[in-house]
């Protein structure tokens, strides 16, 4: 869709200023005027955009049109979980009453939103089988970098500062290592077997007095249940090791099986994908922390807890610190709250049994058209490579730019690492199987548009706002903001 | 999916569908039946039997209606900002946003898109997170800045581990004077890597040539203007980096700290047309120098072209950033606050020029003419001279909590308790949100506590 005048997206904000326009008017000052501070503390010049409220308006309606999203295209970003974001969560959230009130209120005037707080660290204790769970984290890799903080704060508490080495599988998102990393642990890669489950040799020679711990996603990023998680979970605990758990996939497993259960330490939840908080095109998210009764007295401040009738807010015993400025994301806490009462246990379990379902339909769907790597009952996601389709001379990039053609959202491409040419997709189970037949054919379509037109597949996207990007260019000669006279 | 609502008069009987969900158990066993199996529970077979398909304790499921019952309820038992008047910021704060920031924020466009990985299909994204790294460059007078970070404390301590790979050095200075949970959560940081933190007091910083970076809080923690010159200039006569954690509100008027030579510069963009919401979600600002770019956390967005020779924007040397670098990335920062980034650059578009001066200029004038009148009051004092911007302190004749019990009783919300830095302190926020008529009430109540 073209827009004509000044509803055309090319120019930014400070193109488009107009010398003496305003967006907002402010009331008049209501006291008499103070004497100013001295002159030099003062900035001459204010370097902002003078346009109207129509055209702020217009402007940004024009740039939301150019992207995809949950509400306009399928979205089956693998590892991501683009499931419907209900839009009761926004409309509670966005109540005075939770919008409105201030951290540092005293607690009397915002029981209500600590009761919200409470309730919600039981429900993910609840669904994850681990008693102590901490919401201060601001994001998934925020939640990994807590409990990393809190197993190294564990093991030099019982004055095992030797333990420096954290064993991540090879098929393991970057935030795990570059987390482990953060947290002051050297990352020792470990290697995924023929079947895409932890390599047991592997981790037994790393299970030695200088491990701290493992990191692992369950699912795996194959979207595999790794059939072996019991006994790497004792392993590493008769090392003397702690496991972690990074809880991006979640919806799988949702209702199913508790990670506490299966001998898992401390564990995130990425509330922004299994709980539908939606994504904002890149955040906010809320990477709550789940952890066993042992390593709690360790969980990041504040966490909340119950007084009597009332509700307060408190730091553990041990606490690793403060890692965010006030209490969590609560605006994001409130709409997992809200979608946890709203399914209740019943339709939370109903979440990870359709989420499984639609990709093994999915999955069987493509078997044959599309190479499986790992062809075994697929979790949440199914992980092809579109190796059979690069001897025909069009790569799995390709493809993927190919479908944003077809109205759908390409697949999280090139991840996990240990795939060649992998297309990760995930489907979720807000999607009707009318949609995901469709996406079916699209890629059995695009399958045989790579043998009978690989340049129209090459080529792709054609009805995208722009076509295939520059990114060397992007690279060499950075252009990372506005100047006046780099104005083309 | 066999549990059973109390009460089964929905369309499906006893049988609870989700409205979230659309499978239905025909349309399940459609499915199931191309995959050869007849339960959803096979699919789940790999989970070994002893943990598969615990119980799971959570409450029966509730419709939008009660959602909106119970939720409304819980939001009652909290009192808002708007209720009544507030002097209470010391980190957030309560300033006016312009109604089209939440219609335009809720766009399922923007709402409901990932980060921009694909880049032909987020060009809305990419362009509005281009848009606010130059309007971050500008209020701040850098030359670069990012996508935004989770808050401005975390932003303020990705700062400092920044300034210690920049100088390859190992000791961070905090000045005594910026917020104690921003100092909290740059030791929370820093515990684990080689890293000294160590406290300084701003009228003489004690730096040496160990000092990676000195970092401040511009205005600082309790609302006033140091001289950022001359505490820069120390940091830099020990060849360490100047950070400065600067409220953008305050840059509508007082000079950038850019001009001071500040290396790396963070802020809370909370004040920049988002919703207190009891501490989150907010979004963390982060500027610095060109020369220190591949150095940087988290996302940028880059202008260049398409193969067409058309303009786009993608994200760009993501060879810092952990998907890529794994554990040699500069942060582990993935997701961030881009849904609060878009609101902030909405914010500075609609306010512009002339609204940001102005909101500063009422937070200052307010903030300047309560401090007076309260000055005037018996047992009352601002102990604290020097520029300040629309925060500052008052020594009470009594205990800041029953100085706020007081107020409260007429429906007031007072200032932060900040008796442990100064004895019997409250820090006092004015912003434009505070009328001539709060204000006189303000000053009349405390009038009346002897």
């Amino acid at each position: 869709m073209q827009q004509g005048g000044n509803r055309k997206t090319e120019k930014l904000l400070l193109e488009r200023s107009v010398p003496g326009r305003v967006g907002a008017v402010l009331p008049d000052l209501d006291v008499p005027a103070q004497a100013l501070p001295d002159k030099a503390l003062l900035r001459d010049e204010l370097p902002l955009p003078e346009v109207s409220e129509p055209e702020v308006v217009q402007y940004f309606t024009g740039l939301s049109q150019l992207n995809f999203s949950i509400d306009t295209h399928f979205y089956p970003l693998g590892s991501c979980t683009m499931k419907y974001n209900p839009k009761i969560n926004d409309e509670v959230a966005f109540q005075p009453g939770f919008a409105g009130i201030h951290p540092l209120q005293p607690i009397e005037q915002s029981q209500g939103a600590l009761e919200l707080l409470h309730k919600l660290q039981g429900f993910l204790s609840e669904i994850t089988g681990l008693p102590a769970v901490g919401l201060s984290t601001l994001a998934g890799a925020h939640g990994e970098l807590c409990g990393m903080l809190m197993i190294r704060a564990h093991h030099l508490a019982n004055g095992d500062a030797g333990r420096t080495k954290v064993g991540i599988p090879d098929s393991a998102h970057g935030t795990n290592p570059a987390s482990a990393a953060m947290a002051g642990f050297e990352v020792v890669e470990l290697a995924s077997d023929k079947d895409g489950n932890v390599d047991l040799e592997a981790l037994h020679e790393i299970a030695g007095p200088d491990l701290a711990g493992v990191m692992i996603t369950l699912p795996s990023t194959l979207g595999l249940f790794d059939t072996n998680i019991v006994e790497v979970c004792r392993i590493v605990h008769e090392a003397g090791g702690l496991v972690y758990g990074d809880g991006a996939n979640m919806n799988a497993l949702l209702g199913r099986v508790k990670l506490g259960d299966l001998g898992f330490d401390v564990a995130h939840l990425n509330l922004h994908k299994t709980f539908s908080t939606p994504h904002g095109g890149g955040g906010p998210g809320a990477g709550p922390v789940c952890t066993t009764s042992r390593l709690a007295p360790y969980l990041a401040a504040p966490i909340v807890t119950q007084n009597g009738e009332g509700y307060e807010l408190s730091t553990p015993e041990k606490s690793i610190g403060k890692l965010s400025g006030f209490h969590g994301n609560f605006g994001v806490l409130v709409r997992a709250y809200v979608y946890i009462r709203t399914l209740g246990g019943a339709g939370i379990k109903s979440i990870s049994g359709n989420a499984v379902l639609n990709a093994n339909y999915m999955m069987n769907a493509l078997r044959g058209v599309y190479l499986l790597p790992y062809d075994r009952t697929c979790m949440h996601e199914a992980v092809f490579s579109a190796d059979w389709q690069k001897d025909r001379g069009a790569s799995g990039l390709e493809i993927a730019k190919r479908l944003l053609d077809y109205g759908f959202h390409a697949p999280t491409m090139y991840f996990p690492l240990i795939v060649h040419e992998a297309l990760m997709i995930e489907p979720t189970e807000s999607e009707t199987k009318e949609t995901i037949d469709s996406f079916i054919q699209a890629l059995i379509d695009i399958d045989r548009e790579v043998t009978e037109n690989t340049e129209l597949v090459n080529n792709a996207p054609h009805t995208t706002p722009v076509a295939r990007l520059d990114e060397a260019r992007a690279a060499r000669q950075p252009n990372l903001r506005w100047q006046p006279e780099a104005a083309d | 999916m066999t549990a059973t609502r109390p009460n089964p008069t929905g369309v499906n009987g006893g049988h609870f569908q989700s409205h979230y969900i659309p499978n239905t158990t025909d349309e399940q066993s459609e499915m199931l039946a191309a995959l050869g199996i007849d339960s959803i529970d096979q699919l789940f077979a790999d989970i070994p039997d002893e943990f598969r398909n615990p119980t799971l304790d959570l409450p029966a499921p509730l419709s939008e209606l009660e959602i909106q019952k119970e939720l409304g309820g819980m939001a009652a038992k909290n009192r808002p900002l708007g209720s009544g008047p507030s002097f209470l910021g010391a980190g957030s704060y309560d300033h006016f946003i312009p109604a089209i920031i939440k219609p335009l924020i809720t766009r399922g466009e923007f709402l409901t898109s990932y980060t921009p990985y694909q880049a032909e299909a987020s060009q809305g994204t990419l362009q509005v997170i281009y848009e606010f790294q130059t309007l971050v460059c500008n209020l701040y007078g850098m030359e670069v800045a990012n996508a935004g970070m989770y808050d401005g404390a975390t932003s303020l301590a990705e700062a400092a581990l920044m300034a210690c790979r920049v100088t390859k050095r190992g000791k961070v200075a905090l000045a005594d004077s910026i917020s104690p949970a921003y100092s909290a959560v740059i030791r929370t940081y820093c515990q684990s890597q080689d890293i000294t933190v160590e406290t300084v007091d701003p009228s003489s910083p004690a730096l040496d040539t160990e000092t990676a970076c000195l970092v401040l809080q511009y205005p600082n923690f309790l609302g006033y203007i140091e001289d950022l010159q001359s505490l820069v200039d120390s940091a830099h006569a020990q060849g360490a980096l100047a950070v400065v954690s600067t409220d953008p509100t305050a840059m509508g008027m007082f000079q950038t700290p850019g001009h001071y030579g500040a290396d790396i510069v963070t802020g809370d963009g909370q004040p920049l047309g988002i919703p207190s919401s009891y501490g989150g979600p907010y979004v963390g600002l982060f500027a610095t120098k060109q020369e220190y770019i591949r150095q940087m956390p988290s996302r940028l967005s880059g202008r260049t072209v398409d193969k067409n020779g058309k303009t786009g924007y993608v994200l760009t040397l993501q060879t810092r950033e952990q998907h890529i670098r794994r554990e040699r990335a500069t942060s582990n920062i993935c997701t961030n606050e881009a849904l609060y980034a878009l609101a902030s650059t909405i914010y500075l578009a609609a306010m512009g020029k002339h609204g940001l001066r102005q909101v500063a200029e009422l937070c200052y004038h307010k903030a300047h003419y309560t401090a007076a009148k309260i000055g005037e009051l018996p047992g009352f004092s601002l102990p604290i001279s020097g520029p300040f911007f629309q925060e500052f302190v008052v020594q009470c004749p009594a205990p800041p909590v029953e100085i706020n019990r007081k107020l409260m009783e007429r429906n007031i919300l007072g200032g932060l308790d900040v008796s442990e830095q100064i004895p019997n302190g409250t820090l006092l926020c004015v912003t434009e949100m505070n009328s001539k008529e709060d204000i006189d009430a303000l000053v009349t109540t405390l009038s009346e506590i002897k």
